[in-house]
């Protein structure tokens, strides 16, 4: 099908490409917000990336352990989304902020 | 058409990616982080991978999103302090951001050796009863261990969460 420059399918390293500037992406937000929550979120975002990278090398290994690594991740994920939030909401009870900066108990 | 839908999805998950950090509101990122895993999701219905694009929408867009979504709420979180920004950040971050990217597609295109474009339904061993049958023969071990894990960790959560402050 003609589509100009576009080729009628795209390799697999394009797919990886994309998990790599997700992954990165993760990381700048990882450290530039200030907010614990959406630090959170973008540790999710993170474990996101990686999964597209399982699932793409399990396509071109043309096996499933990918797949299954990667619900692993998201099993694992559930249950750091359920204690973290659980932690998020701990201090926050106990010090009425969500800022990172103001939580360094440990700092001192 | 792959290349088309690959295209389509690759930008959406990567400007919603760009929203998530750029957006100072914590639902605004909430939002852009669903759609994130949307996106993803139709990746991998692009890659062959039915139950784990299923399993994506229901786990992650599904359950895990509904429970940042309500905590943001419960919590009642407003938009974050403005940071402080040099201008050095101001007007180079965005260029060597993008020729960091850049550098990272040179890479993975020169190091991944030339392997056959993803066409849609070239790949059948993702299907359910697939995953199934790997789950429950040779990942068994794991599997199990994965449910004890659960298990603590809403052990984990309820004792964290029910904490009374003194």
């Amino acid at each position: 099908m003609p589509l100009g420059p576009l080729p009628a399918a795209v390799p697999p390293s394009w797919y990886l490409t994309l998990s790599a500037i997700l992954f990165a992406l993760g990381v700048l937000g990882f450290l530039l917000r200030r907010n614990i929550i959406t630090v959170f979120m973008s540790i999710e975002l993170m474990l996101n990336a990686v999964n597209l990278s399982f699932v793409t090398f399990s396509y071109v290994l043309k096996r499933n352990d990918g797949h299954i690594f990667s619900f692993f991740v998201m099993v694992v994920a559930a249950a750091e989304a359920a204690v973290g939030l659980a932690i998020i909401l701990t201090v926050f009870k106990n010090r009425q902020t969500l800022e990172i900066d103001e939580v360094s108990s440990l700092k001192n | 058409m792959d290349a088309l839908l690959f295209m389509i999805f690759a930008a959406i998950a990567v400007i919603c990616g760009i929203n998530l950090v750029v957006q100072t509101h914590p639902i605004s990122s909430a939002l852009s982080l669903v759609g994130v895993m949307g996106a993803l999701a139709a990746l991998y219905l692009l890659l062959g991978g039915e139950f784990i694009a299923a399993a994506q929408l229901v786990v992650y867009a599904g359950a895990i999103m509904v429970l940042f979504v309500f905590v943001i709420m419960l919590l009642n979180a407003g938009t974050e302090k403005k940071m402080v920004v040099r201008p050095l950040g101001k007007y180079l971050g965005a260029p060597f951001l993008l020729i960091f990217f850049g550098m990272i597609a040179y890479m993975i295109q020169r190091i991944l050796p030339a392997s056959s474009p993803v066409v849609f339904g070239a790949f059948q061993g993702g299907t359910a009863a697939e995953i199934g049958r790997s789950l429950f023969t040779v990942y068994l071990l794991p599997f199990e261990v994965t449910s004890v894990l659960i298990l603590i960790a809403i052990l984990g959560a309820i004792v964290l969460a029910r904490k009374e402050v003194d």
